[in-house]
């Protein structure tokens, strides 16, 4: 065996055993330091004869390539050896509380209006906006409500002006007025909204929210009204199976009337949408009077549809187990923690409603 | 409107039970909201226990028991009776109750001093026996009944409906009954009138023609030499059963006859009328007195029935006291009437009156029942108080035609979607009582005089599927496609501005549009007091100025609460003016206590400017807007900020008109509303404002280009007047030049020792970057200098050394 065959495998043995940084660093000087045995034989390659030169120089080379790479090799070793037995020093007490974040939520009536933008949207509603004062003529008249009228009494009304004639939007009826004196036929709209009525009590606030709904074109009958109602409900309520009832009653606005109510059962104290035997009156609807449509400047012999109108607070409270109207408006801190939604939780036609 | 199904039977011949004929009530929309067991003076008389029974302390014959009357209610109760002992079953009259024996009605009252809530009852006292010696003994069956009536009331019950006001109709009996009976329940019964001869006694009635006469028809008739009394025991109970407190024979059998065939009439006393009766329209300064025991003071235009001397009462609201009957009344004069509903209305609203009279009449009464009301009151007077009964006097001064309305044949399946054909159309409406003639295409239709609120084709079809029923129609599948976007372009900013604050950490608020106007005085920065003419209290008495009204409220509640840290916001209306459309839809968010609590790995840190300013910024990128878009002003800020610490943004092309505020919540204020708090800090963003000032959000985004070049940092600090503020330095330093310096942050600010005292010292860190080439030291120290040269030149600053 060559010296240098020797040196080769003394250096790999001696690697193979090293353990340590600084032993590693002494190996390293001791072969290629300036004056490194490997270092040397280089300078022996000038001092072969011509037939050995090219033989030896192969060879150390070679020799010098496994033997750094034997280096970096335990190199890498040793590392791994020493963060390990860092690590190991290096516990701290990961069940310590992290560190806080504040979590938004999105008010449910907010959440509730997107749900119900979201179900509207997917058969073809747009989403129309009114103010919130009104003048008398929009909030009643035009709807077929003339002064003097007993149906005004359904409506506590709250007034700006002495004469009655600027007040608070009611309901959110008017906006069906505003909508169609802005464009031309169909309208196909929803507006949801804030309602005020003077009257405060256990189950009634000031303030509410109200949802319209508004679909006019040439042949739009109740049947299409059921089968929208139909739909929305059980899109909202997420169930399959739905239990309704339409029952006639009487609003100015729209002739013939009803009045629907959804199948519920009372199930550990909540309420189950869709199956039982009691009913739960739930909203407001039928086919737009034709005064109507002519205080609005469209012809009732060309054009007719439906509107409804739906209690969101209300919807809002079936759905997610809300038992006090009034606490949706105290703004309690924990409250809106409690009831509020993520705000990353957006409800979409494509995702769902809810999580 | 309340009835019984008893009474329902004078009027339809029927076999179905309650349960059917209250499902088909709302089945044909007339609502049952509820159904209870009939009241009667026995009643309140209830089955109760003696708990405990001791000595009165200052009476020696009297005991104080400790009554059980159920429902887990103890009451103290004095009584007499030997016999009251611990334990006894007994009968209890509470206050308010009528002792049948002696018509004596209870009160809560001291007895030597104790006070006793009621009494314990003996068989005579109930009239059940002539037993006076103790009170009611009661067996041990009644052991489990305590807290329920001992009289077994009979199991009829009372059931009242929610008529529409589309329905007077309906506020009769008879007209129910019409309904039920259109709706397959029974036949109707006609209506029993005796034959009685008339005299031809007479008193003169004049109806003053006007303009806003309301009385177009006075019926009336005398019936004189009766004997008036209390009700026979059947008619007592009818009222009694709908809640109508009988008082005498001929004031019960008007009620009655109101209720039974919707059909007011009044009943004058006809010795106190003076001569003769004018039905005019009320004068200046003069004033009724009127049966519910209140003066009225008239305006002119009101519809009076009056005398020679003055008005009788108000035509169609109510009578007065001066002809009132008495149970000693000899000779009346019965009035029935038709007064114009909306002059009706009207009077009553002004003189804030309610009667059922004026309910019935405001919702429009049949004009053709004039006379069928004076039959049938006079039928009734004369079997229960005798007397004599003289022609009816009918004075008209308007004819009452019948509405007429054609309707096609197919109208009503267009409007329906179902198919209903012309011979169904036509039954429907006969049994309801219109009178229809076939002809080829369409259908003559006569509205009966009792339906005013019939007065289209449209109302002929709620009509007809009324009675067919609502669950004929089958449901349409809604289609499913789109032809508008759902949410305008304002409307995606509401609800992504909505949501971004909300991702900021904020809770969302929904509170009323209305506040207190002391406060809201805190939030007005020169906008108008919008103040509601009839609030629901006065602390809600104006419209909101500003969402700030509303949220300092809510933050100081829920720290009064023990909330520490508070980050709410509330998207909404505020109101500039009284009109529709002076409103603008604003974000208003508020925080109070830490940004981060104080906790085993940090101080706490309360929430201050810089980080509701971020919040604010953070909301209006991710509405589209770019940084370099917009600026900061303190010029003309909101008076409700604190003026040092608060802020206005717009944007750079149009700085007068800013969108946004921030800042902290003036101290003046926090401490004015006692709100107790470290920091207080908010901001506003009129939505309205900025999304109209914004440019459309682009379509495309700016191209991505990145250097590949060294890039290279160089940090400045200036000695800078303190009133010289960090953006305005910061836009000179980016515009020395814009394509190398990349980026820039302010590292330090000091201001205090070393420093001139009206200075202070602010350092940047540049980022110095080219696309095209790696800059040469030299290349950067052009840079830098030219930095510094503007830097020092436009602000008069000095390079800190």
């Amino acid at each position: 065996m060559s010296e240098i065959e020797k040196l080769k495998s003394q250096y790999l043995d001696k690697l193979d055993k090293c353990s340590s940084t600084d032993d590693l660093n002494k190996i390293k000087s001791e072969l290629f330091g300036k004056n490194g045995l490997i270092t040397n034989q280089f300078k022996f390659i000038a001092t072969k004869n011509e037939n050995e030169k090219k033989n030896f120089a192969i060879k150390l080379n070679d020799i010098k390539i496994i033997l750094q790479e034997k280096l970096n090799l335990v190199n890498k070793k040793i590392e791994i050896e020493e963060i390990n037995k860092k690590l190991s020093n290096e516990k701290i007490d990961v069940t310590l509380p992290e560190r806080s974040f504040k979590q938004g939520k999105i008010h449910p009536i907010s959440q509730v209006i997107d749900e119900i933008s979201s179900i509207f949207s997917e058969i073809g509603f747009s989403v129309a906006e009114g103010p919130d004062v009104e003048n008398e003529y929009n909030n009643f008249t035009a709807l077929n409500t003339p002064q003097n009228h007993p149906a005004r009494d359904m409506h506590d009304t709250f007034y700006l002006s002495e004469d009655k004639n600027l007040l608070l939007r009611t309901h959110t009826s008017p906006v069906q007025i505003r909508t169609m004196l802005k464009g031309k036929p169909p309208f196909k709209i929803i507006a949801p909204g804030r309602t005020y009525r003077c009257d405060s009590d256990q189950t009634h606030t000031p303030m509410f929210h109200q949802l319209e709904g508004l679909h006019i074109d040439k042949d739009i009958n109740m049947g299409h009204l059921k089968g929208c109602l139909n739909y929305f409900i059980k899109e909202f309520f997420e169930v399959k199976k739905l239990k309704m009832r339409f029952r006639p009653s009487h609003f100015p606005f729209t002739e013939p009337s009803a009045e629907v109510d959804i199948g519920y059962d009372l199930k550990d104290g909540k309420i189950v949408i869709g199956e039982g035997n009691k009913w739960l009156e739930i909203l407001g609807c039928g086919m737009v009077h034709p005064n109507v449509l002519i205080n609005s400047k469209v012809d009732p012999s060309k054009y007719q549809g439906f509107a409804f109108g739906i209690g969101i607070d209300r919807l809002a409270m079936l759905k997610y187990g809300i038992k006090d109207l009034r606490s949706f408006f105290e703004s309690n801190y924990k409250w809106l923690n409690h009831y509020g939604f993520d705000p990353v939780d957006v409800p979409t036609n494509y995702r769902g409603l809810s999580r | 409107m309340k009835f019984t199904t008893k009474w329902l039977k004078d009027h339809l011949n029927t076999n179905k039970n309650e349960q059917q004929i209250v499902n088909t009530l709302n089945r044909i929309g007339l609502e049952v909201e509820s159904i209870s067991p009939i009241r009667n003076e026995l009643s309140d008389f209830i089955v109760a226990k003696i708990i405990k029974s001791e000595k009165h302390p200052n009476a020696d014959r009297l005991k104080l028991c400790d009554v059980d009357i159920g429902d887990k209610n103890i009451l103290k109760v004095v009584c007499g009776a030997p016999n009251a002992k611990d334990g006894l079953l007994t009968v209890y009259a509470p206050p308010g109750s009528v002792i049948p024996k002696n018509k004596m009605k209870l009160e809560v009252s001291k007895i030597r001093g104790i006070t006793s809530f009621g009494m314990l009852c003996s068989e005579s006292e109930l009239n059940i026996s002539g037993e006076s010696q103790g009170i009611i003994s009661l067996d041990n069956k009644y052991k489990n009944k305590v807290g329920t009536s001992y009289f077994d009331s009979k199991k009829e019950n009372t059931i009242e409906l929610s008529i529409t006001p589309n329905r007077p109709d309906c506020l009769g009996v008879r007209g129910i009954a019409r309904d039920l009976a259109a709706a397959g329940v029974g036949k109707m019964r006609q209506i029993k009138t005796k034959k009685i001869k008339k005299n031809k006694k007479k008193i003169n009635v004049v109806i003053k023609k006007s303009k806003n006469q309301s009385c177009s028809i006075f019926g009336s008739c005398l019936i004189t030499n009766i004997k008036n009394q209390e009700s026979p025991k059947w008619l007592k109970d009818r009222l009694i059963a709908v809640g109508s407190r009988p008082i005498s024979a001929v004031v019960d059998i008007t009620n009655f006859i109101m209720l039974d065939l919707n059909r007011p009439l009044h009943a004058y006393d006809l010795d106190k009328i003076n001569n003769k009766i004018i039905v005019r329209e009320s004068q200046k300064n003069e004033s009724l007195n009127a049966l519910d025991n209140k003066k009225y003071n008239l305006s002119d235009g009101m519809c009076v029935i009056a005398d020679e001397s003055g008005p009788l009462g108000l035509g169609g609201i109510i009578g007065g006291t001066s002809s009132s009957t008495e149970l000693d009344t000899k000779n009346i004069l019965i009035e029935s009437a038709y007064f114009d509903p909306s002059i009706t209305r009207k009077t009553s609203s002004i003189l804030n009156l309610n009667s059922d009279a004026k309910y019935r009449f405001e919702r429009g009464i049949d004009p053709n029942s004039v006379e069928i009301g004076l039959q049938k009151a006079a039928d009734m007077i004369i079997e229960i108080c005798g007397g004599e009964v003289s022609n009816f006097q009918i004075t008209k001064t308007k004819k009452f035609t019948k509405k007429k309305i054609i309707i096609d044949n197919n109208f009503p399946s267009k409007v329906l979607g179902i198919k209903i054909k012309s011979n169904e159309i036509v039954s429907i409406l006969e049994s309801l009582g219109f009178k229809c003639q076939k002809k080829k295409n369409n259908i003559n239709v006569e509205v009966p005089s009792w339906r005013p609120d019939v007065a289209s084709k449209i109302d002929l079809v709620e009509e007809i599927i009324r009675i067919k029923g609502l669950d004929s129609i089958k449901s349409i599948e809604p289609e499913k496609n789109r032809l508008n976007q759902t949410l305008n372009y304002e409307q995606k900013h509401f609800h992504l501005a909505q949501r971004s604050v909300a991702a900021r950490g904020y809770l969302e608020a929904i509170t009323w549009s209305f506040t207190n106007e002391k406060i809201n005085n805190h939030f007005l920065n020169n906008r108008k007091i919008n103040k509601l003419i009839n609030p629901i209290s006065s602390d809600l008495s104006v419209l909101r100025s500003s969402i700030f009204s509303n949220l300092v409220q809510k933050v100081k509640e829920n720290i009064d609460r023990g909330e520490e840290n508070i980050s709410l916001f509330e998207i909404g209306p505020i109101f500039e003016g009284k009109n529709p459309g002076d409103q603008i839809i604003n974000v208003c968010a508020i925080s109070s206590g830490y940004a981060s609590n104080p906790n085993w790995n940090e101080k706490g840190r309360y929430i201050d400017l810089f980080d509701v300013k971020r919040d604010l910024l953070h909301t209006l990128y991710e509405l589209g807007t770019e940084k370099n878009q917009i600026v900061i002003e303190t010029t003309n800020l909101p008076n409700y900020y604190h003026p040092g610490k608060s802020g206005n943004i717009s944007f750079i092309n149009n700085q007068n008109n800013h969108f946004a505020s921030f800042g902290e919540l003036h101290p003046n204020i926090i401490n004015q509303l006692d709100i107790k708090t470290n920091s207080l800090i908010g901001f506003e963003l009129n939505l309205d404002e900025y999304v109209k000032l914004k440019q459309n959000n682009k379509e495309h985004k700016a191209n991505y280009e990145i250097s590949e070049y060294q890039k290279s940092e160089r940090d400045f600090a200036f000695i800078i007047d303190k009133n010289i503020q960090a953006q305005e330095v910061l836009n000179l330093i980016k515009n020395v030049d814009t394509s190398l310096v990349k980026d820039i942050s302010v590292f330090d600010l000091y201001e205090g020792e070393n420093i001139p005292d009206d200075k202070k010292s602010l350092a940047f860190k540049v980022v110095i970057q080219s696309n095209d080439k790696a800059l040469t030291e030299s290349d950067i120290n052009a840079v830098s200098n030219k930095i510094v040269k503007i830097v020092e030149e436009k602000t008069g600053s000095k390079l800190r050394s």
